[in-house]
C-alpha cells in the first residue's frame, strides 16, 4: 500500500542545510500495525509528515495506494489527506470550544460528506466515547480527548491512520486503554496504523517496529526481536524483551 | 465546505473573543452610520434648495447682479440693478409675454417683530404690488400692497401666515393692528394691512415667516438702498412670463435690454428656474459628495480595523489552521473560512450601521443645533444600498489578505505553533 524509495528530505535552517532523511526505503502493506521509533532528531517526525502528505520529500518517490504522492500539488495533497489519511497527535489537537461531535464531523465537512452526524456518532461509539459527544475538550480527560481525536481520524474511513506520539500526554492507564483501541481497530477493521513513539511498551503493542537514527532506518523487525536502546527510561525497560 | 458549516465555523470563531469582535463591528457601524447620516444631510440640503426654487412659482426669470458691493451698517449686497430696470422690463410694448415684474430686497438676517404684546422673528422682503401675481401667492385676509402704497411710501405691511399666527389669534384680528419691526440699528413702525395665505410645504421655505413692505418705503427709510448715483437699487428682479414656451426668448430679450441699459456691461444674470436649480444642485451635490467622502474615510478606517483584527486572529489561530489542514481542509477551505468571518463582521456592522445612520438622520431632521436654520435630512434608498454594499466590499477587500495568509500556512509549521 505504501512504497517509499530513496526518500531524502533536506531542510533549510537559515543558511544551513539540515538533512532530516537520508534515503529511506520502506514498504507498508495494507492492515499492518507499525511503530516508528528512534531518538529525537532521528527523522521519525519528518518521515511521519511525508507519510501523512503534510510535506513532500526533497527527492525520492512515495507511492500511496498506487498514486505518486511525491508529484502532487498542495491541493491534491489536501485531497489525499482528506480521503485516505487520519491523524492522531500527541497533544490531541482538538479545536477549542467545539463539542466532540463537531470535532469528529470536521473531516467529513471538508469532504462534503452527507450523514455527517450519523457517521460521527458511529466513530465516537467505536472508540467508546459516545456518551461524551456533546462535551467540549476542556470537559474531557486526556484519554477521552485522545479518543475523540481517534474518532476524528477514523470517521472518514481512511486507509491509513498516522499517530504521532499518541500516548505522549497520557498516564499509564489511559495509554493502555488507548493502545487496546488501536489494536482492536487494526485487527477488527483492518485499518493500517503507523505510530511514532519512543515508549517501548507502546511499541510492544504493534506487530512491526521500524527503528530510525540520523535520518536512516537502522532496523525493521517485530517488537519481540528488537532491543530498543533509545527507550532510555529504566522503568520502561521491562516492557522490552531482551 | 458547505455554506452553512462555513458560517457556523465563522460564528464560533467570532464568538470566542466577543469584545474584540464587537469593537471591530463597531468600526464598521460608525463608518456605515456616518455615510448614511451625512448623505441624508447632503440630500436634505439638495432637496431644500430644490424646494425653494420650485416654491417661487412657475415660468419665472430671476435677474440678479453679478457685481455686488458691501455697504451700510448691515451686511447687505448693493446692486447694479435698479427699479428703473424693473420698470423697463414691465413695458408691455416691448415685452408682450411679460405678465408681471417685481424688484425686491430680501434681508438676509432675521428681524424682530413685536405686536399685540408678543414677539417673533421674520425675514423682511421689500417688494412691489405684482408680488401676488408673480409668486402666485395670495392674501388670506385684508389686501396686498398697492401702487398707492408705493407712491406714498406708506408704512403698511403684509404678514406671512406664521408671523400672523405667532402674534395674533386669527388673521382677521391682525389686520389694522400695528407692529414694530427692528433689524440691526433700524426700527420701523408698521401697520398691518393684510395676511398672506399659508404656503406650508409647497412654498419656498421662508414664505410663511416673511413680512412684506413696500419697496419704495424701504429704499426711502434705509439709506444703503440708494446707490451713489441716486438710482433706486434692487437686489433681485423677478419676471413672470405668461407663456412657458416664450421663456427662453423673453430671457434673451431681457438680457439684450439690460445690456444696453447698463452701458454694454454684463453686470447681471438672467436665469430661468432650471438654470437656478442646476446651479444650486451643483453646489449641494458637491456638498453631498464631500460629506459622503468624509464618512467614507471612516468606513475605510473601519475596514483597516477588520484587517488588523483578522491578521491577529490568523496568527493566534495558526494551530487551528494546522489542525484543519491536517484533517483535510484545502487552501480554498481556509481562505473561505476567514473571508466569511470578515464578511460576517461587515454584514453585522453594515446592518447595525444602516439602522444607526437612519436613526441619527431621523433625530437630526428638523434640529437647528443652535444655528437657527433647521437641518433637513432625506434618507434615500440608494444611500443605504451604497453604504451597505461598500461595507461588504470593504470586508471582502480587507479580509482577503489575512485569509490568504492563513491559507498559505504550512501545515507542519502551523501544527508546531503554540
Amino acid at each position: 500500500m505504501i512504497r517509499l524509495r530513496g526518500i531524502i528530505k533536506v531542510y533549510r535552517a537559515g543558511d544551513v542545510l539540515v538533512p532530516a532523511l537520508q534515503g529511506i526505503d520502506l514498504d507498508i502493506e495494507r492492515g499492518e500495525f507499525l511503530a516508528i521509533v528512534g531518538p529525537s532528531g532521528s527523522g521519525k517526525s519528518t518521515l511521519m509528515h511525508i507519510l501523512g502528505c503534510l510535506d513532500r520529500p526533497t527527492r525520492g518517490t512515495y507511492e500511496l495506494e498506487g498514486y505518486d504522492v511525491h508529484r502532487m500539488s498542495d491541493v491534491q495533497l489536501a485531497r489525499v489527506r482528506s480521503r485516505r489519511i487520519g491523524f492522531v497527535f500527541q497533544s490531541f489537537n482538538l479545536l477549542p470550544r467545539l463539542p466532540a461531535i463537531m470535532q469528529v464531523e470536521l473531516p467529513l465537512t471538508y469532504r462534503r460528506s452527507r450523514n455527517r452526524r450519523q457517521l460521527a456518532m458511529r466513530a465516537l461509539a467505536q472508540v467508546g466515547v459516545l456518551d461524551r459527544a456533546h462535551h467540549r475538550p476542556t470537559q474531557l480527560s486526556g484519554g477521552q480527548q485522545q479518543r475523540v481525536a481517534i474518532a476524528r481520524a477514523l470517521v472518514t474511513n481512511p486507509a491509513l491512520i498516522l499517530a504521532d506520539e499518541p500516548t505522549g500526554a497520557l498516564d499509564t492507564k489511559s495509554t493502555a486503554d488507548l493502545m487496546e483501541t488501536f489494536v482492536r481497530l487494526n485487527s477488527e477493521r483492518g485499518i493500517t496504523i503507523v505510530l511514532v513513539t519512543h515508549e517501548s511498551e507502546v511499541a510492544a503493542y504493534t506487530r512491526r517496529v521500524v527503528q530510525m537514527r540520523d535520518g536512516r532506518i537502522v532496523s525493521d523487525a517485530p517488537p519481540e526481536s528488537i532491543r530498543v536502546p533509545t527507550l532510555a527510561q529504566p522503568e520502561h525497560e521491562e516492557g522490552v524483551p531482551a | 465546505m458547505i455554506a452553512f458549516d462555513l458560517v457556523q465555523a465563522a460564528l464560533v470563531a467570532l464568538s470566542i473573543n466577543k469584545l474584540r469582535t464587537g469593537l471591530t463591528v463597531l468600526g464598521i457601524v460608525i463608518g456605515v452610520g456616518a455615510v448614511i447620516a451625512l448623505m441624508a444631510a447632503g440630500q436634505g440640503a439638495e432637496q431644500g434648495v430644490t424646494k425653494e426654487v420650485r416654491g417661487l412659482g412657475s415660468n419665472l426669470l430671476v435677474i440678479e447682479p453679478t457685481e455686488t458691493q458691501q455697504g451700510g451698517p448691515i451686511r447687505m449686497t448693493a446692486s447694479t440693478l435698479t427699479t428703473q430696470d424693473a420698470d423697463a422690463i414691465g413695458d408691455t410694448q416691448s415685452f408682450p409675454y411679460v405678465g408681471g415684474v417685481i424688484g425686491q430686497f430680501k434681508l438676509d438676517l432675521e428681524s424682530q417683530v413685536v405686536g399685540n404684546g408678543r414677539n417673533t422673528t421674520a425675514t423682511m422682503t421689500a417688494t412691489q404690488p405684482d408680488f401676488e401675481y408673480v409668486r402666485s401667492y395670495k392674501v388670506a385676509a385684508g389686501r396686498f400692497l398697492s401702487d398707492d402704497d408705493m407712491r406714498r411710501k406708506t408704512t403698511n405691511v403684509v404678514l406671512g401666515a406664521k408671523v400672523a399666527e405667532d402674534l395674533f389669534d386669527t388673521p382677521e384680528d391682525a389686520v389694522g393692528k400695528d407692529v414694530r419691526l427692528s433689524f440691526g440699528p433700524f426700527s420701523l413702525s408698521l401697520s398691518v394691512i393684510g395676511i398672506m395665505e399659508e404656503r406650508g410645504a409647497s412654498g419656498s421655505g421662508t414664505d410663511d415667516t416673511q413680512i412684506l413692505v413696500p419697496l419704495t418705503t424701504f429704499l426711502a427709510r434705509v439709506p444703503f438702498g440708494r446707490s451713489a448715483t441716486g438710482a433706486s437699487n434692487v437686489q433681485q428682479i423677478i419676471v413672470k412670463v405668461t407663456e412657458g414656451d416664450k421663456l427662453e426668448q423673453t430671457k434673451e430679450d431681457i438680457q439684450q435690454l439690460l445690456y444696453e441699459r447698463h452701458d454694454s456691461k454684463e453686470d447681471f444674470t438672467v436665469k430661468t428656474q432650471s438654470d437656478l436649480l442646476s446651479t444650486a444642485n451643483k453646489v449641494s451635490r458637491t456638498l453631498t459628495i464631500l460629506l459622503g467622502a468624509i464618512a467614507g474615510i471612516s468606513l475605510v478606517v473601519g475596514g483597516i480595523g477588520i484587517m488588523n483584527i483578522m491578521l491577529v486572529s490568523v496568527t493566534e489561530r495558526t494551530r487551528e489552521i494546522g489542525i484543519r489542514k491536517a484533517v483535510g481542509a484545502s487552501r480554498g477551505d481556509i481562505l473561505m473560512q476567514f473571508i466569511i468571518e470578515a464578511v460576517i463582521v461587515t454584514l453585522a456592522g453594515g446592518a447595525i450601521g444602516v439602522l444607526a445612520g437612519v436613526v441619527a438622520a431621523r433625530i437630526a431632521n428638523g434640529q437647528d443645533f443652535g444655528t437657527g436654520s433647521p437641518v433637513t435630512t432625506v434618507i434615500t434608498p440608494w444611500s443605504i444600498f451604497a453604504a451597505f454594499g461598500v461595507s461588504v466590499v470593504t470586508g471582502l477587500f480587507f479580509g482577503i489578505y489575512p485569509a490568504f495568509r492563513a491559507s498559505r500556512l504550512d501545515p507542519i509549521e502551523a501544527l508546531r505553533a503554540e
